[in-house]
């Protein structure tokens, strides 16, 4: 079986890995050494959308991963890539290197730190851990994958074919950037607003009855994204406004990662999320006031409990 | 005189106490909270802090005890103004009723119950501790002047003058926007920073990439204050930067950062909310007071969910 390992097991970590642990053999990378024990001696439970309890091996210590690995997800937060990355630097030598974070610039922060063939992936899964060894699976939609440096859109169809195996949906595209935009400026969107106000994204995000009502200043930070992707020649793949409505005429209520981190106090992917968009509009020379204020917002919200 | 203060929170307590200290001025106290109202009666007003003094108002919560007035001071949030005014324009009458309330279309709001409003804008500031006492934060000047020409100068001045004899500084002039509008961008370019991060005044002050969307906020004001030919009796940019100073506002929580953290209605609506809307009415663009008005108004819909 093909040797795969998943780096960071948070709920996407945790997906991928218990899924994929179904068609090939998976090592987790966990950050805590009791994480992986109780993988180790539990196994990984998925339920929701998924139903079943699986065997992996997990280890906290980078040094114990299988050097002859295929394929590594690196699947932990961008906030905690930079790292991550680093204590890589050296291992799985014959592995493809996948990110999967959001945002944009996680290809270049692994590539800083290996010669690794690097394939791009953006997911629109969710999940919810329910301790170290449970994952419940929500959001059954699908990762996407394109080439990066060093492999083919042939490449990143056979990793979409083994997640597919195991039961996850997964598509392969030629050049990843399209989607990967059309999510960049989503999750700007979408995690920011969550973040300031509390609001998971429900019906309030594309409500546009009154003047005050949220969906006109969520229809404006996606044009205003929409204005960023056409300066960087970037054609995207799903309207991101179109997403939105979608994903709140679902009647299920996300809670962004963006608004459980400001809620639990904790340091937020904002940089490589609203971060990465309002820098890219600079460097085209594109105004974003609104996004800009969102950046600027969440930054300073951070700053109010991390200072 | 005869004056009624509509809402003894903290502002309406400051005047209602002082004012219930001259000799020849009856002053009344109408407010909705019993428990206030009836230790207002029992043991009088009390104010500590900037200002040390013990009030007797005649307090009632129902609107039908009131006589008729020479004056109101309406003091509620701004939300309140509408039913808070219908309940008690029958004692205007003859009157004149004056606001001293944060935020833009009070006035409006007042001149469709009675015929002659007096436009106020206060600085004083406190916080209710209990029923019938309150904490005198901050001493401050009042500005009035005529809503509209139905209102006499000479009355406008008659109440600054009583004011000023309480112990709480006013002045009359003939349009009295200038200060409103001072404050209103004030208040609508700093407070909801406040709310939405967290942030003390001085600490949003201090942070760069906030200060130049503050700035940005105070430019939409400006345009519109402008556009309606209203000149502003100083640059709202310095009374920021001012309160910013360690030794004045530098760890004050806006009052919208409490009515957050307190899970109460914003004022957002009448501070932002009429930036946009007077924006509207003379084709300025206000994208980012827009902005930041649905954010506010979402995380008040946030509080209903769940």
């Amino acid at each position: 079986m093909t040797k795969v390992v998943v780096a960071g097991a948070g709920s996407i970590g945790s997906l991928l890995a218990a899924h994929l642990s179904r068609v090939a053999d998976v090592t987790v990378l966990t950050r805590r050494e009791e994480h992986a024990a109780a993988l180790r001696e539990q196994g990984l439970r998925v339920s929701g959308r998924s139903d079943f309890t699986t065997e992996l091996g997990a280890t906290a210590d980078a040094a114990e991963l299988p050097s002859d690995a295929e394929l590594a997800i690196l699947a932990c937060k961008g906030t905690d890539l930079e790292p991550l990355a680093a204590l890589l630097e050296g291992a799985l030598p014959g592995a493809r290197v996948m990110t999967i974070q959001n945002g944009l610039g996680a290809e270049e922060v692994v590539a800083a730190h290996g010669e690794w063939p690097l394939l791009s992936a953006v997911t629109f899964m969710s999940g919810t851990r329910h301790g170290d060894a449970h994952v419940e699976y929500v959001l059954d939609t699908a990762t996407w994958i394109g080439p990066y440096r060093g492999t083919t859109h042939e490449d990143a169809r056979r990793v979409a074919e083994l997640i597919e195996a195991g039961g996850l949906k997964a598509k392969a595209f030629p050049d990843l950037r399209p989607a990967q935009w059309s999510k960049l400026i989503f999750n700007a969107t979408v995690n920011g607003v969550a973040a300031l106000t509390g609001l998971p994204h429900d019906f309030h995000f594309a409500q546009t009855e009154q003047l005050s009502d949220l969906g006109h200043l969520v229809r404006d930070l996606v044009d205003e994204g929409r204005a960023v992707a056409v300066a960087s020649g970037v054609e995207l793949h799903d309207d991101p406004w179109e997403m939105n409505v979608l994903a709140t005429q679902r009647g299920h209520r996300h809670f962004p990662s963006m608004l459980e981190d400001v809620e639990a106090h904790r340091p937020t992917e904002v940089e490589s999320i609203n971060g990465a968009l309002v820098r890219e509009a600079e460097r085209h020379g594109v105004p974003v006031p609104l996004q800009t204020a969102v950046y600027r917002l969440v930054k300073a919200r951070e700053a109010s409990y991390s200072e | 005189m005869r004056i009624c203060v509509v809402g003894t929170g903290a502002v309406g307590s400051l005047f209602a106490a002082n004012l219930s200290l001259l000799d020849g001025v009856e002053v009344w106290a109408y407010d909705l909270a019993q428990e206030h109202v009836d230790a207002i009666n029992r043991g009088g007003l009390r104010l500590s802090g900037a200002g040390d003094v013990v009030g007797h108002p005649r307090a009632t919560s129902d609107a039908g005890e009131l006589p008729p007035c020479d004056f109101g001071i309406v003091a509620t949030k701004a939300m309140h103004t509408s039913p808070a005014i219908a309940a008690t324009a029958h004692a205007f009458t003859e009157g004149c009723v004056a606001t001293v309330q944060n935020g833009l279309g009070n006035e409006e709001t007042l001149a469709r119950h009675v015929e002659r409003v007096i436009r106020g804008t206060t600085f004083p500031a406190g916080k209710l501790l209990e029923p019938a006492h309150v904490q005198w934060d901050v001493k401050g000047d009042t500005t009035f002047g005529p809503y509209d020409e139905r209102t006499p100068l000479a009355e406008v001045e008659r109440l600054a003058d009583a004011c000023t004899r309480a112990g709480m500084p006013a002045k009359a002039v003939d349009d009295a926007r200038g200060p409103q509008w001072r404050k209103v961008i004030f208040n609508a370019s700093t407070n909801p920073i406040g709310a939405l991060t967290g942030l003390t005044h001085g600490r949003v002050v201090e942070r760069p990439d906030l200060r130049a969307l503050v700035t940005g906020l105070v430019d939409e004001g400006k345009a519109v204050a402008s556009a309606q030919g209203i000149e502003l009796d100083a640059d709202p940019e310095e009374l920021i930067d001012h309160a910013a100073r360690k030794d004045v506002a530098y760890d004050h929580k806006a009052s919208m950062l409490q009515d957050v953290e307190a899970r109460r209605p914003t004022e957002v609506d009448y501070l932002n909310g009429g930036i946009v809307r007077f924006g509207h009415e003379r084709d300025i663009k206000t994208p980012l007071n827009a902005a930041i008005q649905a954010l506010v108004k979402g995380v008040e819909a946030s509080w209903t969910q769940s």
